[in-house]
């Protein structure tokens, strides 16, 4: 078999000359717009839907951790993303835990369920890759449909927002927008540094060829693996704040249909761009949120993105968009 | 009258024979899947939905043009078939050079477009399709009352399913198939049109799955996510089969409808993830499925 | 701002006696657009609510109503999300309809936190006036308990006591089981077991025969939409109702009915608080309602979206505010009153008590057309249709 990967292997010019952080100008700008966004956003939109989006990026962006630059393609990460969510609700409501705490649990929860289920997955590429964490993810939602503490398909409802480190109010959507924007941030700081790792390096090297990361004397199903957690763990920390935004935890989050959404994110902002899944979890959330009442027009609507995207611009729209500035995004 | 594991014989054998019926649909519809992978390399996440235009085209058929069943068995595969190589020749003809994932994520597009557009048009209550008079009533087996068009599903699946296993692995045209697989510019070579040849395998793939909706019709609710669940399972199927094993997915197909109808008497609440079970071992043991061959 | 409101409503409410102040009125018809109650709720429960507002002649009694929808898709996420969204940022005062229970006791959560009004029709779920009621809560239309009561008892009644249930795996299907099956052992009856199938189900053959094999003379379907349509599809292909067993459908609409045919679907007994041809006032309503629903009849959750949307909308003209507190006050103070559920009343625990009644569904022959569907067998009052107030569990009862 040819190992053509999902990547279209050109060889990526240098985005500007890099500051004493390291990060590349350009990137630097456009993650401060993107703070700034979020800063001022509050004033203007509402303030919950923004935190959706937020918690939607952290997933996007996870996701794409593993396939744009791990090149695994994960159809089965709804599971991490649910469980985490289920956990945190639960530790929150039943047990009455600080939201860092519940947070903290259902990422933990996500990334040891992403260790075992990564240990079996990653020795198999490909389309049977996609297939097996897709088996699993399916178990995953049993065992969420048939757990006494999910509350079936009632979900896990009504899930307070406890005081931050037992100390600080959150309840008030503002409150909890700063709570929301940290972590979320915090991680996407954390995902930026993965890739731009030497780990990270390694990691396209894997990508582009195996055989010879192999020869090179990589272990190359250790990096696999690594990287498969770390997706999983920070898929979980997205599951885990959604649950305590919407003060929900429910099947939806595990069902597949959500590991399909998560690839459409990715996807259609361009999944071998740092910031592509954030343009793309921005828009899917969006539109699912403001075309509400058009019924099934919305899965026409997504159907559609997902076959011109894949005939059009299999960049994505931030690849496109690189690829016009002739940077890297 | 004996028993086995508390459970009496005779509804034991009702039970395995229901499981082979549902088998039947699983074979068929995971048959159309291989003879797409194994000759496209496409994963068609649209199967599902083109399934469900089947036993819609059959429907309409009915109503609008008073077309009978019988008739409908052989139109609407042909009509569906049609509009799959339409879908072929536009879009995933554009994809072969790429990664298989490609192809997979434009028909699970393709499939939520299909899927919402019938949404809109017939809402999702279902629709009555009657069973053929000629197949009314049903027979008395002694251990069960078996419906005449049960039986008759199982009997046009099992032919239907190894007369395509006969045309491709037994026949001149399905040699040329299989080589233009293995090499398309050796047999392009030799003055077969290859393009065409790809093009009609994936018709005949649609077409398979829409045979599939007819014979569904009468017995399930004709609504626009009956294929939407189902194909999860085929996948789980073909996968179990082995990925583009013609004979692996009609024995996997009717094999899982019979454990899938054994955990019904066990342990109900599990049949659905019977299957996904046994397919995360199938591949953590035999990677390629059961009667793949190894990539 | 939340100071000057109530004092600015009652002034107003002093004010509204003949005269040209409006009071405006937004209300949001959250339901299934798209998936499988999209039939039963969907567009028909928002053509209800523009003709509840219509009857009572709102503009002229200078309250504006504007309707809003959207659609929830079933899952309780979705829901949460528009009915916060709709409360913080789109003003609506009161949420209707919210099929499915998971949706349904999102939307309850939500609107207790807001302190508006939500008054469902089309969820099943009893907690919604029991261990989970709320004081913004009104549930109109029927609930599993009602349900249960009302095919169980009078299933074991006509001396159909041995039963087997076919139950959908979740906890709506577990609800209606577990409440059928005590009204079943109440009435005498003996339940001979259970079979719990996968949600959503396709195939249910297998089931069907292990209920057959059971003895039982009732087969119990507690499940709903596209699971009990196929079951009963099987259930007639297999001969398990002319081998003298009964379907006892323990949810189903008449929108049920209609995709079933009466060939499938003849015999079956059921329980609705509604039927578009059980009197003068009812036929007259569901024909005005038909030629606005292209044709199709109302179900129950219409009906249920329409008297409520119509004693919300007398409540708000007895107080003059929009206020939760006082609105829902009058609501439960004032009896209720339609041409489609007759004479009624709201319980303290915002559980809608009026008569419920058991249907069995016609034979071909019998019937005389389109939406001909139910024989009344017999009405259960009032007074014994829903679960006492005692036994909900609900904490707004003293």
């Amino acid at each position: 078999m040819t190992d053509q990967t999902l990547m279209d292997t050109v060889e990526t010019p240098s985005a500007g000359r890099p500051t004493p952080l390291g990060i590349p100008r350009l990137h630097l700008a456009i993650c401060a717009a993107l703070v700034a966004f979020f800063i001022i956003g509050p004033f203007f939109l509402y303030p919950v839907f923004l935190m959706k989006v937020m918690c939607f990026v952290l997933f996007a962006c996870a996701f794409n951790l593993l396939l744009g630059y791990g090149g695994l393609l994960s159809f089965g990460h709804a599971a991490f993303f649910g469980s985490a969510s289920y956990v945190s609700a639960h530790a929150a409501k039943a047990w009455g835990l600080t939201p860092e705490l519940s947070i903290l649990l259902g990422t933990g929860s996500a990334a040891l369920l992403g260790l075992v289920i990564g240990a079996l997955a990653i020795r198999r590429q490909g389309i049977y890759f996609a297939m097996v964490t897709l088996a699993f993810a399916q178990m995953v939602y049993f065992v969420s449909l048939q757990a006494p503490f999910t509350g079936g398909e009632d979900g896990i409802q009504a899930v307070p927002r406890n005081m931050l480190f037992g100390l600080i109010d959150i309840s008030s959507d503002n409150a909890l927008y700063a709570f929301v924007f940290v972590i979320v941030f915090a991680c996407l700081f954390l995902i930026y540094r993965i890739i731009h790792s030497p780990f990270g390096q390694v990691l396209k090297a894997i990508r582009e060829n195996e055989a010879r990361s192999v020869s090179l004397g990589y272990r190359v199903n250790r990096y696999k693996l690594a990287v498969f957690v770390m997706s999983t763990t920070l898929a979980g920390t997205a599951g885990a704040t959604k649950a305590l935004v919407f003060q929900l935890a429910s099947l939806t989050d595990v069902h597949w249909a959500m590991s399909g959404e998560v690839v459409l994110m990715a996807l259609l902002g361009g999944m071998h761009t740092v910031f592509g899944p954030i343009v793309g979890a921005a828009i899917i959330v969006t539109m699912q949120n403001y075309f509400a009442t058009f019924g099934a027009w919305v899965t026409v609507l997504q159907g559609t993105i997902f076959v011109v995207a894949v005939l059009l611009f299999r960049e994505g729209i931030v690849g496109v968009l690189g690829k016009w500035l002739k940077k890297p995004l | 009258m004996f028993e086995i594991f508390g459970i009496p014989a005779a509804a034991l054998f009702g039970q395995l024979l229901l499981g082979l019926i549902n088998g039947s649909f699983y074979a068929l519809l995971s048959l159309g899947l291989a003879v797409i992978f194994g000759l496209l390399n496409i994963i068609n996440f649209t199967h599902g939905a083109q399934y469900m235009m089947g036993a819609f085209v059959a429907w309409m058929l009915l109503t609008y043009l008073g077309v009978d069943y019988w008739w409908a068995l052989i139109l609407v595969p042909v009509i569906v078939g049609a509009t799959g190589i339409v879908v072929e020749r536009l879009m995933i003809s554009r994809l072969y050079h790429l990664d298989h994932l490609y192809g997979l994520l434009l028909t699970f597009g393709l499939a939520l477009i299909i899927q919402g557009l019938f949404r809109n048009q017939y809402g999702v209550s279902g629709l009555p399709y009657s069973i053929p008079d000629a197949l009314q009533g049903g027979t008395n087996l002694g251990f069960m009352f078996l419906p005449n068009y049960r039986a008759w599903v199982v009997v046009a699946s099992v032919v239907v399913c190894f007369g395509t296993w006969f045309l491709i692995e037994k026949t001149r045209l399905g040699a040329y198939l299989r080589a233009a697989t293995e090499n398309p510019k050796m047999v392009g070579a030799f003055g077969i049109n290859v393009p065409r040849l790809i093009t009609l395998t994936y018709g005949f793939g649609v077409g398979l799955a829409a045979l599939a909706g007819v014979l569904a019709a009468p017995i399930y609710s004709v609504n626009p996510n009956m294929g939407a669940d189902l194909i999860i399972v085929v996948f789980a199927v073909v996968v179990i089969g082995g990925m583009g094993s013609i004979m692996g997915a009609i024995l996997t197909g009717f094999g899982l409808g019979i454990v899938e109808g054994l955990t019904r008497v066990f342990y109900a609440e599990a049949s659905a993830v019977v299957i996904f079970v046994i397919m995360a071992l199938v591949l953590l043991i035999k990677p390629a499925g059961l009667f793949g061959r190894v990539a | 701002m939340n100071i000057a409101t109530p004092i600015l409503a009652a002034a107003m409410g002093l004010a509204m006696a003949g005269s040209a102040y409006a009071i405006d009125v937004k209300i949001g018809v959250l339901n299934d657009r798209s998936g499988t109650y999209a039939d039963l709720s969907g567009e028909g429960s928002v053509i209800a609510a523009q003709m509840a507002v219509e009857d009572f002649g709102a503009a002229d009694r200078g309250i504006n109503v504007e309707i809003i929808s959207a659609d929830h898709q079933n899952k309780p996420d979705v829901a949460s999300t528009i009915a916060r969204q709709w409360y913080d940022e789109e003003g609506v005062d009161a949420i209707f309809d919210v099929p499915t229970s998971s949706a349904a006791l999102a939307v309850n959560e939500i609107t207790r936190e807001k302190n508006k009004i939500f008054i469902d029709s089309g969820a099943a779920s009893s907690d919604l006036t029991g261990a989970q009621c709320s004081p913004n809560t009104v549930h109109w239309t029927y609930d599993t308990w009602a349900l249960a009561n009302g095919t169980g008892a009078a299933m074991v009644e006509t001396g159909a006591d041995k039963w087997f249930f076919l139950t959908a795996d979740y906890a709506f299907g577990h609800a209606l089981e577990a409440d059928t099956s005590a009204v079943v052992e109440e009435t005498g009856g003996e339940v001979l077991g259970s079979v719990r199938h996968p949600f959503p189900g396709q195939d249910f053959s297998s089931y069907l025969l292990q209920a057959q094999s059971s003895g039982a003379e009732v087969i119990g379907l507690a499940n709903a939409g596209g699971d009990t349509v196929n079951a009963i599809k099987q259930a007639a292909e297999f001969g398990i109702t002319q081998s003298g067993q009964s379907l006892a459908a323990l949810l189903m609409f008449i929108t049920d009915v209609h995709a079933l045919g009466l060939d499938a679907a003849q015999g079956l007994v059921l329980t609705e608080s509604f039927y578009w041809d059980l009197n003068e006032g009812t036929r007259q309503w569901s024909e005005r309602f038909a030629e606005r629903n292209g044709g199709d009849m109302p179900t129950m959750v219409h009906a249920g979206v329409y008297a409520g949307v119509l004693h919300y909308l007398k409540a708000i003209e007895e107080t003059g505010t929009i206020d939760a507190g006082p609105v829902m006050e009058a609501m439960k103070a004032m009896p209720t009153s339609d041409p489609l559920f007759g004479e009624g009343e709201i319980r303290a625990d915002g559980r809608k008590v009026h008569d419920m009644y058991l249907f069995r569904v016609k034979s071909p022959d019998a019937s005389e057309g389109a939406w001909d569907y139910y024989d009344l067998v017999y009405t259960i009052p009032a007074e014994n249709a829903f679960r006492p107030i005692e036994e909900g569990g609900c904490e707004l009862v003293e």
